[in-house]
């Protein structure tokens, strides 16, 4: 390696790699493999919490009025009793349930995790811009998702019998129970549904706190990526892992503030007596005063912010299915360029499509055509990349790895809910199964699936990295094919329950039984079939826990570069290093995606090995 | 308890038990001298035969659920515009279908076929310009034609509604529907949440509506002079917070009273009629077949949405707004029933926004009946006008 190259990093090459306490090594600590380690901890567990939240619910939904120890042991006598679920606990684990998994386990655990993991060592940086604020970013994901997790405790407007003074204890039993969109009226009045009382308030002070840390992180994660790449890294080097996080940090920043000032419009009205979103209410009996607010404003506020996050959501888990894909299948990713094309154009195209969640809420319907057409658009850029996937498995030499299974299963999965999308922006289709299980088992699949399997093909990939152990390939395996049928298994039966017309957060169908006898028994079987396949999955999850944890402690040691993989985070001892590289840092020649091109002597050539005399690159 | 235990011990030592094999098997790998990361062929074909397996099971299951509930599995469409909507639902279904079928396809038989096979290396295939064209293109075509077809659709369902379209209002609230119709000038009648009583619960606005509401919130059980009596009282001692609350209603009464009072001044008389004689029904929506209708709807409370799961139909209703659909049944309840060969079906309208603990309760049975049928109904409906139910002692 030319050793000129490294002269300008030669102040780098002084180790300051020193003894650290253990509270600044494993809790406040600034490094940002720790802090990634961190996020993905916190967000297994609360998505576990969100996992069982669902179990209970779809237990209610195939059994409706059976008792059930299982609901007893988990929810006691308040919100089971006898072991039935109660009606408004049940649109509390419904609202809680969606909250956590869109934003605690796939927006900061996914996130949250691969940028901080992989933005400084794929980029050959030490650390993040700011090591403070990117501790900051944790500690402020953390205490929201505890308040997030407290706020399922409420009870009688106070948390395991401590009261909380004036307005922001307003009673209220149970967490938050407006969906996780939180519309007012609906979340706005105390009255209205007993969870708008002070789980409602706890939901929106986690929020702020979230959104909050999720600005820092994003920020620095946009400014890491712009100033701290390494020699030769140029912006057409990176790997599709980091244009995706770079792409979803930009996203974040320009969509959560709105967000935010929506949540801080609610806590207005819901305290200080504002009238931003209400207007002429009459609840339970009592005559409001306000006057002039729109909850449809709330809304549009809303979907600003939940649009984009679909694809703040969707974006990280396709940047690293493309890596993890390219490297398995031996091959370069097809169309480098036109992927890096299509993540821009998607993040672009994912502001101005918002109106379609507002189809029918009473919005101008020229509006709506408007949205129809942007939303529709999208459609092609994530074409393109489902092609270019698929191109890449072609004649490729692929290794299946759980990582990889994990992968393809992406792209099935973004395929499978991708296409119902379709549907669903046509407003003309959307008035008839808007807010039925369709639209339900269409973002399941394409948002939720799709994240979480783009998180534990990542979490299995890159295990090498962040324990330097290997996680055990075989149980990988069972864990993977249990959740891929468990997961269709849930979600595909739902398209037929939500083209039949059943709407979503109903606590039962027995509606059905008054007007429909027919479709009220498709509904019921397809229901117990569902409970089936998500208890099977959910044990599923066992296997990887085990897998998980066992292997932090006890699994393989790792070797350095154990795919074979191109991008710089293989260069880096396997020992975690303050710091990354003990020596300078790796100088860049080539995109990572060299992968059994032809005349080299292995089928994969890393970034920072030089050109060969002769070889073109790319 | 002892359930519990037991439960937790069965998890620990099934913990411990897995434990004890991934020991075993890693022993033996090291045995073999193979590190965790290198995938054994055996492993690796043997995952890629599970890939075409589950695109077996994948298509299998999309077919047997087709076969066994049907393509839409709801019935035909019983308005025109359902009609339309189904149609062009059809469509596009069919056209996803095929996408559906043809992508996963390439996508698992690919990850079949292209398995590591020792000796045989990848082929570098870095990008090409014509495919990359062909996949942007085609899409983009198929896509201008769904565009245009939805938008042209959306135009017509969300148009203005034949001028002989009979207006009805569906009032929403936790957890029911009222429904009002025009009456005999096909004319709703203005109404305003600040007139709701117990007389007129859906608060139409004329002028007894008002001096009543007026008087109720002065003199009324629960009015400013009650509670004003209660504050001033020498008699009786009140806490700091049941006086606070006593205030603030008050506060809130006084505002509401001064409204009323600017709503009165300007009041005309001359839009009473139209008020009067509506008729208010709360058992059921009667709808007359191959009749335009106009739906217009409001919330008390909190937001709603009017679903009309058979016509195809839905609207948020919006407290503060007023929301409106159209559709024009095309079949009675009973040619329905037979249709479907179902001799209990109802049309229905359901709640289709989450609104509270009744939210999945709420809901309005509803009958279309044929002309002759219907024109009976609602001459005895006639009968009780709002203005007769709101004079009623």
């Amino acid at each position: 390696m030319a050793s000129v190259t490294h002269d300008h990093h030669a102040h780098d090459e002084h180790e300051h790699h020193h003894e650290e306490g253990f509270i600044s090594k494993y809790i406040f600590s600034q490094d940002h493999k720790m802090i990634g380690k961190q996020f993905l901890i916190t967000a297994v567990f609360m998505g576990l919490v969100a996992m069982l939240l669902s179990i209970l619910f779809r237990i209610q939904l195939a059994w409706p009025g059976e008792e059930s120890e299982f609901l007893h042991f988990f929810l006691g006598d308040k919100w089971a009793p006898k072991g039935v679920l109660d009606s408004e606990m049940y649109l509390g684990l419904v609202t809680i349930h969606g909250t956590i998994m869109v934003f605690f386990l796939l927006t900061g655990g996914l996130s949250g995790t691969f940028s901080n993991i992989l933005i400084p060592l794929q980029l050959g940086a030490r650390d993040m811009a700011s090591g403070f604020l990117n501790m900051l970013s944790y500690w402020f994901f953390f205490l929201s998702s505890l308040i997030m997790f407290l706020s399922l405790f409420v009870m009688n407007g106070a948390i395991f019998g401590i009261d909380i003074p004036g307005e922001w204890g307003t009673s209220g039993n149970g967490p938050a129970m407006a969906g996780w969109t939180v519309y007012p009226p609906l979340s706005a009045l105390p009255q209205a549904v007993s969870g708008s009382g002070f789980g409602m308030t706890l939901w929106l002070i986690s929020m702020a706190i979230f959104i909050a840390g999720s600005l820092i992180g994003s920020l620095n994660y946009i400014v890491t990526v712009l100033n701290l790449r390494t020699a030769g890294m140029t912006m057409t080097r990176m790997p599709l892992t980091i244009w995706a996080f770079f792409v979803t940090a930009i996203l974040g920043v320009l969509s959560f503030p709105v967000l935010l000032s929506a949540a801080l419009l609610l806590i207005m009205d819901r305290l200080a007596g504002t009238s931003f979103y209400l207007s002429d209410i009459m609840v339970k009996g009592q005559m409001l005063t306000n006057h002039g607010g729109s909850p449809l404003l709330f809304q549009h506020l809303f979907w600003f912010l939940g649009h984009p996050e679909v694809y703040i959501v969707l974006l990280p888990a396709l940047g690293l299915s493309s890596e993890i894909i390219a490297t398995n299948a031996r091959k370069p990713i097809f169309g480098y360029k036109a992927m890096i094309g299509s993540i821009l154009a998607i993040g672009f195209l994912s502001f101005i499509v918002w109106g379609h969640h507002m189809f029918i809420t009473g919005m101008n319907p020229f509006l709506g055509s408007v949205f129809v057409f942007t939303t529709l658009l999208i459609a092609i850029p994530s074409a393109v990349k489902v092609f270019n996937y698929i191109t890449t498995l072609w004649r490729g030499s692929i290794v299946f790895t759980p990582a990889m299974l994990f992968a393809i299963a992406l792209v099935s999965t973004f395929i499978t809910g991708g296409v119902t999308g379709i549907i669903l922006a046509d407003s003309a289709l959307d008035i008839a199964i808007h807010d039925t299980y369709f639209v339900v088992a269409h973002f399941h699949i394409v948002m939720g699936m799709s994240a979480v399997f783009g998180m534990f093909a990542g979490v299995y990939h890159w295990f090498p990295k962040m324990y330097g152990r290997m996680m055990n390939a075989r149980m990988g395996y069972a864990h993977f094919w249990i959740t891929l049928v468990g997961a269709y298994g849930v979600f595909f039966p739902m398209h037929f329950v939500g083209i039949a017309g059943a709407p979503r957060r109903y606590y039962d169908y027995s509606v059905y039984g008054t007007f429909d006898t027919e479709s009220y028994g498709m509904i019921v079987d397809l229901n117990v079939v569902i409970t089936f396949f998500a208890i099977v999955a959910a044990l599923g999850q066992a296997i990887f826990l085990f897998n998980f944890f066992y292997s932090i402690y006890r699994g393989p040691v790792a070797p350095t570069n154990p795919w074979k993989s191109n991008t710089l985070e293989w260069t880096t001892p396997v020992e975690h290093l303050h710091g990354n590289w003990p020596g300078p840092l790796p100088v860049v020649h080539r995109w990572p995606y060299d992968y059994s091109k032809p005349g080299a002597a292995e089928d994969f050539i890393p970034q920072n090995v030089p050109l060969a005399e002769g070889e073109e690159e790319h | 308890m002892e359930n519990k235990l037991m439960m937790i011990l069965i998890v620990v030592i099934g913990a411990i038990a897995l434990a004890q094999l991934v020991r075993v098997y890693e022993l033996t790998s090291k045995l073999r001298q193979r590190g965790e990361h290198e995938i054994p062929n055996r492993d690796n074909v043997f995952n890629s035969k599970l890939m075409l397996l589950f695109m077996i099971f994948q298509f299998g299951g999309f077919i047997y659920l087709v076969a066994k509930y049907g393509w839409t599995g709801r019935g035909p469409a019983a308005s025109i515009e359902g009609a339309t909507t189904d149609w062009l639902l059809n469509l596009n279904l069919i056209i996803i279908t095929a996408v559906f079928f043809l992508t996963n396809f390439l996508l698992f038989y690919f990850a079949y076929k292209y398995v590591k096979k020792p000796g045989v290396p990848a082929y570098f295939y870095p990008h090409n310009n014509k495919l990359e064209m062909l996949w942007t293109v085609v899409p983009a075509a198929v896509l201008a034609v769904i565009i245009i077809l939805g938008l042209k659709t959306w135009n017509e369902l969300t148009g203005p509604s034949a001028p002989n379209a009979v207006n009805v209002e569906l009032y929403s609230k936790q957890f029911g529907w009222v429904a009002r119709y025009g009456g005999a000038d096909n004319k709703l009648g203005k109404a305003d949440y600040k007139l709701i009583t117990s007389k007129n619960k859906l608060g139409l606005v004329t002028e007894e509506t008002l001096l009543a509401s007026i008087e109720q919130i002065e003199k009324g059980e629960e009015g400013i002079h009650k509670i004003e009596g209660q504050l001033n009282s020498n008699n009786i001692v009140l806490s700091d917070s049941v006086r606070k609350a006593y205030r603030e209603s008050l506060g809130n009464k006084e505002r509401l009273l001064r409204l009323l009072r600017q709503m009165q001044a300007t009041h005309t008389k001359k839009s009473d009629a139209s008020a009067y004689d509506d008729v208010i029904v709360e058992d059921k929506l009667v709808l007359r077949k191959n009749t335009p209708y106009e739906f217009t709807f409001r919330a008390e409370d909190v937001i709603h949405s009017a679903y009309f799961p058979h016509f195809r139909a839905q609207i948020n209703t919006v407290p503060g707004l007023v929301t409106r659909l159209k559709f024009t049944p095309t079949m009675t309840t009973k040619e329905y029933r037979s249709v479907k060969n179902l001799p209990t079906f109802n049309y229905i309208l359901m709640c289709n926004k989450i609104c509270g603990s009744g939210h999945y309760q709420m809901k309005m049975l509803v009958e279309v009946l044929d002309e002759k049928e219907y024109d009976a109904w609602f001459k005895n409906k006639q009968k009780e006008t709002f203005k007769a139910s709101f004079l009623k002692k």
